[in-house]
């Protein structure tokens, strides 16, 4: 073992910001200082803080470097791999230079993501070195397939994707489903808005969705599975293509694994930028190459799936908690969690929050641990305004709910969903009504068209929606949304249409006088929607240098070079927002119409 | 590759349907499908063509109308919203001199927009082809445009 290990994260979004040019300044300075021999570079997955990237950790002594560049290689290798002093610049709080001393990381539980940013997913070797393939082993040889599937059940796992279902129950019912050949699926159709945790994990721990899905296909009975990837995740594909090859290379995928009779491989198909084919009857009709449109259930997958033959699908965070079940055994990982969501939930946070990034903790935390505590809370100066929880299929808790424990009956009651598990921070710069809008715009889109109830609602709501936004709403609308919201979810076909309301309705429920100032008023209170602001110049900042009078298209913003402060008249102001963007001085600020500044 | 050639990668069953049309498009210059395309493709897979044009039409990366040498996708979700997304869409706009699903006179780009990347950490996010591009600035997008301008 050689004496300083560099984990770089070679993740999607450290990739983005220059990952791979860190890494290869690093490699130089190694070399020119004739250090290759003691310094042991690994490319990992996603380490969890994704806008400090690209990060940078050191071995042995876990020093956390964050938005290393290029050209810092040099420092790092002279101070620190030298002599021995880590370079504080680029920690990410002076004092605490290891992960486990920052609270980002501390309060975390890492099961799923465990091998996330520890160890290099295009290498089979390293994840075999950490118990890789070990569960399987020990289920193919030393269990019965029964016995799998109640050590699941056991467990109380349930489907990481959104709906909750308990696994076990499902591979219960998939086994009992009907004859051979039977079929394993993993969901990896990650279209969520601000969901990023599947693509984390297919780039960061492939093979442990890989196993999961082997003993998966043990228990049900099955030989032949698929990953079902959408094509906006191209790393994702090439590192799960890589990581399929290296296990057949080994027998761990196959024929006959394990010597024993079992056999089971798996194939990689790609979706095209349709987010209703993660839903499961349409994941399905994609991959038998159709339209992906859902159907009517029941008849559910499990009795009638892929080419009409009993189907599991699971999602791929689902997949990767399985090995741990079997390793760890259920009563280990029951221990974690509350008493109907046991273990733990990966999140993507995002939004306005200090810590962007991926975070797993255990179930039943609170919304505030996890957004202000592990997320940072929203930057200084602003507000934490609410939480929109499980994309556009969930729903915005206000902040005054952050005590909510987050698991998924907890979640449901109050309006949002588990979902997939991304996470939204709005702050009180956010208008609801907007967001709201915003999603219903996504759904919209995203609707296959196939029901009636989810294609024309979609957009009646949005219609309605962007009527308030422009400030044309009417009294009677708010009512209307409730009502469609209402129709949609009992008649949808399918999830996306039974769900795509929740948005809308948990606004309405918890931030009804922000609708009600739209409407009435006139009036953007969060001071978003174009038509329903005013612009202000700020007396004291205002240097009178002419910008916005020449930005102005109407000639609202009025005054005279050095001639003491410009005015806006807002007869005149149409709204465009061409002074504020133009003032270097940030002297003009957007109010609430009608409201005082 | 030959379209003949490239069709013998993958099996006779409607299953490769996608992953053909894929391939298909990507062998043609102007990353879209032919009418041909369509044609051999249901030939390869056994389908009717309108089944295949069923297909094609449905999914949103696939194109029936000829597009740039590179595809611009910019991030339109919630997070690349809040993110400051649309100053970064008139900017790639005002650059490229098109609206969003208007290629340049050049044929090098075509501007989209597309749902969410996962790449919400270094929001505002867009993708060249296949490279995943974020933390998006006026700056970052002109000298990522220069660099595939000039074909690097």
């Amino acid at each position: 073992m050689r004496r300083i290990q560099v984990l770089v994260c070679s993740g999607t979004a450290c990739q983005s910001s220059g990952g791979e040019r860190v890494k290869r300044a690093l490699v130089e300075a190694v070399a020119d200082r004739d250090l290759l021999e003691e310094v042991q570079f690994v490319d990992t997955g996603c380490m969890g803080p994704c806008e400090l990237g690209p990060v940078v950790l050191v071995y042995p002594e876990g020093t956390f470097y964050v938005k290393v560049r290029p050209e810092d290689a040099s420092e790092i290798v002279e101070e620190h791999f030298l002599k021995g002093r880590p370079v504080r610049r680029l920690l990410w709080t002076e004092g605490a230079p290891a992960p486990r001393e920052i609270p980002f990381f501390a309060r975390q539980k890492k099961i799923v993501l465990r091998n996330c940013g520890a160890i290099d997913p295009e290498r089979i070797e390293e994840y075999i070195a950490v118990g890789g393939y070990e569960a399987l082993g020990r289920a193919v040889t030393a269990m019965t397939p029964e016995e799998v599937i109640a050590q699941v059940k056991r467990s109380g796992l349930r489907g990481r994707g959104g709906a909750g279902f308990p696994t076990g129950t499902k591979w219960e019912l998939v086994r009992g489903g009907g004859s051979p050949p039977r079929y394993v699926v993993c969901n990896a159709d990650e279209g969520d808005p601000g969901a990023f945790m599947d693509r984390a994990i297919l780039e960061g721990d492939p093979h442990a969705v890989l196993e999961g899905m082997a003993i998966a296909a043990y228990a049900v009975g099955a030989s032949q599975g698929y990953v079902y990837v959408r094509a906006e995740y191209p790393l994702a594909i090439r590192r799960l293509e890589t990581a399929l090859g290296q296990a057949r290379k080994l027998g761990l995928l196959g024929g006959n694994l394990f010597d024993t009779p079992f056999s089971f491989d798996v194939e990689v198909r790609i979706g095209a930028g349709a987010f209703v084919c993660g839903e499961e009857t349409a994941l399905i009709a994609s991959i038998e190459g159709r339209r992906g449109e859902p159907r009517p259930r029941p008849p559910y997958p499990a009795t009638c799936g892929l080419w009409g033959r009993p189907t599991l699908i699971n999602n791929v965070e689902t997949f990767a908690n399985v090995r741990h079940i079997v390793l760890d055994g259920p009563e280990a990982f029951a221990a974690v969690g509350t008493e109907r969501s046991r273990g733990t939930k990966v999140f993507a946070l995002a939004g306005n929050v200090r810590n962007t990034g991926l975070v797993e903790v255990p179930m039943g935390i609170s919304l505030r641990e996890l957004v202000v505590e592990i997320g940072g809370g929203v930057p200084a100066g602003r507000e934490l305004k609410a939480v929109q929880i499980g994309g556009p299929s969930g729903g915005c808790l206000p902040a005054s709910l952050l005590d909510v424990p987050v698991d998924y009956d907890s979640l449901t009651q109050h309006g949002a969903i588990m979902g997939s598990g991304g996470v939204i921070v709005l702050d009180d710069s956010s208008c609801m009504v907007n967001m709201a809008r915003f999603f219903l715009e996504f759904t919209a889109d995203e609707s296959c068209g196939k029901c009636t109830p989810c294609r024309v609602g979609t957009q009646m709501m949005l219609g309605i929606l962007e009527r308030i936004v422009r400030g044309a709403g009417r009294p009677e609308d708010l009512v209307r949304l409730e009502e469609i919201g209402d129709t949609m979810k009992r008649a949808s076909l399918c999830g996306l249409g039974q769900t795509a309301a929740n948005p809308v309705l948990s606004t309405l429920r918890y931030f009804r006088d922000e609708y009600e100032a739209h409407i009435r008023d006139g009036s953007c209170p969060a001071g978003v929607c174009p038509n329903l602001v005013r612009y202000e110049v700020v007396s004291e900042a205002c240097r009178a240098c002419d910008a916005c009078r020449r930005a102005c298209p109407t000639g609202a913003a009025q005054g005279a070079p050095r001639a003491g402060p410009y005015r806006i008249v807002d007869e005149l102001c149409i709204r465009c927002g061409a002074c504020f963007d133009t003032c270097p001085f940030e002297a003009i600020r957007k109010l609430p119409r009608g409201g005082k500044g | 590759m030959t379209k003949d050639k490239l069709l013998e990668r993958y099996p006779r069953s409607p299953e490769a349907l996608l992953a053909l049309l894929h391939a298909l498009q990507g062998a043609n210059p102007g990353q879209y499908l032919l009418p041909e395309d369509l044609a051999l493709a249901a030939a390869h897979v056994g389908l009717p063509l309108s089944k295949v044009h069923d297909a094609v039409t449905f999914y949103s990366m696939f194109s029936l109308k000829p597009r740039g040498r590179h595809i611009v996708r910019l991030c339109s979700s919630p997070n690349c919203h809040l993110a400051g997304a649309w100053s970064a869409l008139e900017e790639l706009k005002r650059h490229l001199g098109v609206e969003v699903g208007g290629t340049t006179p050049d044929g090098l780009f075509t501007l989209e927009l597309t749902s969410c990347l996962g790449a919400c950490g270094v929001a505002p996010v867009m993708m060249v082809d296949d490279d995943v591009v974020g933390n998006l600035t006026p700056e970052k997008i002109a000298a990522t445009l220069a660099r595939y301008r000039e074909g690097r």
